[in-house]
């Protein structure tokens, strides 16, 4: 019996995943707080003492220095996750809190090659929640209203301060919250395919991972603009600690 | 250090509060990146004096040169041949900058959006924190990019003694021309500088002199291919950085010296990492003092680097001058020849870069290439796209990275590296 887990510290939310011979036995999603210590102990808390742990995200120095834990990298982690939720995967976007990322699988279902966004936060789960805010949407109901929206206006402006100035204006100028909201999410549809686009990739199994995944408007629009469906499953955002309890048994790794 | 830095800084002119906030922070950053190394040769004690001393003796003996008459000339550019200013008894140094500093200052001459490399030389002026600039006798500029060549524009009303040098952006017959007139030009303006004129025998003598710390550059490099490796990266660049301000001839034999010890590590089958890291080659726009970012995420991250295709690195370096001419114009010609093999991205088109990239990461064993860029510099994000592609289609992996002189982007860089360096292990 193989028990191990996986944390991810990322820049919205921390997600713990323990794994039993190779099924998900415990799933957690915590908001990311001043203490992502606090939130790992507790994590820890919920795994059996002496399984085996690996960490990844923004915040994965943290636990190797604090309990010297292992680390992978957010994408080596979000690629076997989507692997292991979708086995014929082949291109994993992963739509974090901070980061954007696109991964190109190869046969194996090894990293080949990879894009993410290098500072700016565009295109990325913080641009969607501050113009849901904005709106006055919680980040579920803003998908819901892009879905029902129309496609009425677009916006071009990809910096989260410049989008909202450009927001503003729509509003005022009499545009339905509605039509606004799916505007937006095109716009970040965009960003996406034009990334996905620079890895030159002929894959056709796409997965969404992330926070981003869960939302159902951004990954429809997405998938018109690269004529594909964007596979994901209520497991996806949790891709990146689900991978890191893979890589925490030694016969996946290997 | 020592009061009498301090009287000769305030007579070149630095801002003394300037300077003492970039010394300490050099310092701090220097024992953080370089000292914490893990075993380095013995012999970098030399690159640890140097460094220790960059602003300190290094500047006294060109003071104390000046004082007999020798000339400083301040270059930013591969392009200008130390050959010729050797030969006419002056020295060289090369000014350009690697860090932000005094940015509210550069912005009012320079639009934010450029690349950090020149905001960086108009910045080390405006805070007045630069010996070597200050104690230049002549700054040579050169028409490499659009941002450099526009910048000389506006410097010229920042230093006393500018010259802007001319460069061909084509490897044809027209090119040879011109740059042999503009080397005949800066002979002519160094001659009139030091009231010296250069002979046959001082500019053959001058071209040995280059040629030995080219030498000693290229038998480090050829070190480097061995795994393990005896030297890190950071060091390397380190050397090939101070390749442009040290004394030509005590650099060689310090570098020949250190090159010694690699041997005999070699042999021993002593490296700075095991015989399994990841190698790799780093390719793109030059890397100055003190800008260690990315070479510190990469060696922190399980990497190790095996060579610098870069200005700042084995582009600069390689090639030797033929010095068997017996006129000066034969030996100009040599010139010429030897520096238009430098594959600078400014050059149209500018294939032999591209061969040269695979050559070295043939000849280090690179397991994947990082192009770098900084971020603004159209030249070398322009051919990075199209290297990357050819490079991985021939299964040699590649990765782009475009940053500047900040910090704020460090986290993104560290994932990107480590998950760069994942892929390479497997």
């Amino acid at each position: 019996m193989t028990i191990t887990g996986g944390i991810d510290i990322g820049a919205s939310s921390l997600k713990l995943v323990v794994l039993e011979n190779l099924s998900i036995i415990k799933r957690e999603v915590v908001p990311a707080t001043f203490r992502p210590l606090d939130t790992a102990r507790d994590f820890l808390a919920l795994v059996p003492k002496g399984s085996p742990i690996f960490a990844t995200g923004f915040g994965r120095d943290l636990l190797d220095t604090e309990f010297n834990m292992p680390t992978i990298t957010e994408i080596k982690a979000h690629a076997l996750g989507a692997r292991f939720l979708f086995p014929k995967c082949e291109t994993v976007i992963d739509i974090g809190g901070q980061d954007l990322k696109i991964i190109n699988l190869d046969t194996k279902g090894k990293v080949a090659r990879f894009e993410m966004n290098e500072r700016c936060a565009a295109g990325t789960g913080k641009f969607l929640e501050i113009m849901a805010q904005r709106l006055g949407y919680t980040v579920s109901d803003f998908s819901k209203a892009a879905e029902a929206g129309r496609d009425s206006v677009t916006i071009s402006a990809m910096c989260t301060v410049f989008a909202e100035s450009e927001v503003v204006g729509l509003i005022n100028r009499g545009f339905s919250r509605e039509d606004i909201s799916r505007a937006l999410h095109r716009s970040v549809a965009k960003r996406i395919a034009a990334m996905y686009k620079r890895l030159d990739s002929e894959s056709s199994v796409t997965v969404a991972t992330g926070g981003g995944a869960r939302n159902s408007a951004l990954l429809a629009l997405l998938g018109e603009t690269l004529s594909t469906i964007i596979q994901s499953s209520d497991d996806s955002q949790l891709a990146g600690a689900l991978g890191c309890a893979l890589s925490a048994i030694p016969s996946v790794i290997s | 250090m020592s009061e009498d830095y301090r009287t000769m800084w305030a007579e070149l002119g630095l801002n003394l509060d300037n300077h003492d906030k970039l010394m300490e922070v050099l310092g701090k950053v220097y024992a953080d990146i370089f000292l914490s190394q893990q075993n380095r040769p013995k012999k970098t004690e030399y690159l640890d004096f140097v460094m220790s001393e960059v602003h300190g003796l290094r500047i006294k003996e060109l003071v104390d040169g000046k004082k007999q008459g020798r000339k400083v000339v301040g270059t930013y550019c591969t392009f200008v041949p130390e050959e010729i200013v050797i030969a006419a008894n002056a020295v060289m140094v090369g000014l350009c900058a690697g860090a932000d500093f005094a940015t509210e200052e550069v912005e009012r001459y320079l639009p934010k959006n450029l690349c950090a490399l020149i905001k960086s030389t108009f910045g080390f002026k405006l805070g007045g924190v630069c010996p070597y600039l200050e104690a230049s006798d002549l700054i040579v500029g050169e028409n490499t990019c659009d941002g450099k060549k526009k910048a000389y524009e506006v410097f010229k009303g920042l230093v006393s003694d500018l010259y802007v040098m001319d460069l061909p952006q084509m490897k044809n017959d027209g090119a040879r021309t011109l740059l042999r007139s503009e080397y005949n030009k800066i002979m002519a303006k160094i001659e009139k500088l030091t009231r010296n004129k250069i002979t046959v025998d001082t500019l053959k003598k001058a071209i040995d002199i280059v040629n030995a710390k080219r030498k000693a550059v290229h038998r480090l490099s050829n070190l480097r291919a061995n795994n393990p490796v005896p030297i890190s990266g950071l060091d390397s660049l380190l050397i090939n950085q101070i390749f442009f301000y040290e004394d030509p001839v005590r650099f060689t034999s310090q570098i020949s010296s250190l090159c010694d010890e690699l041997e005999v590590r070699v042999k021993n089958k002593v490296g700075v990492a095991s015989t399994k890291t990841p190698r790799l080659l780093i390719s793109g726009c030059p890397m100055a003092v003190p800008n260690w970012k990315l070479p510190a995420i990469i060696e922190t991250s399980g990497g190790v680097i095996v060579g610098e295709e870069s200005c700042i690195g084995e582009r600069g370096s390689r090639n030797l001058v033929d010095n068997t001419g017996n006129t000066l114009e034969s030996l100009i010609g040599a010139l010429v020849d030897r520096y238009l093999t430098i594959d600078c991205a400014i050059y149209t088109p500018n294939n032999e870069r591209r061969d040269h990239i695979r050559e070295m990461a043939a000849k280090y064993k690179a397991d994947g290439v990082i192009l770098y860029a900084i971020q603004f510099c159209a030249p070398y994000t322009v051919e990075a796209i199209g290297i990357e592609k050819e490079l991985e289609k021939d299964g040699i992996p590649a990765i782009r990275i475009e940053t500047d002189y900040s910090q704020e982007d460090v986290g993104q860089l560290k994932t990107r590296i480590q998950a760069f360096i994942e892929r390479l292990k497997g």
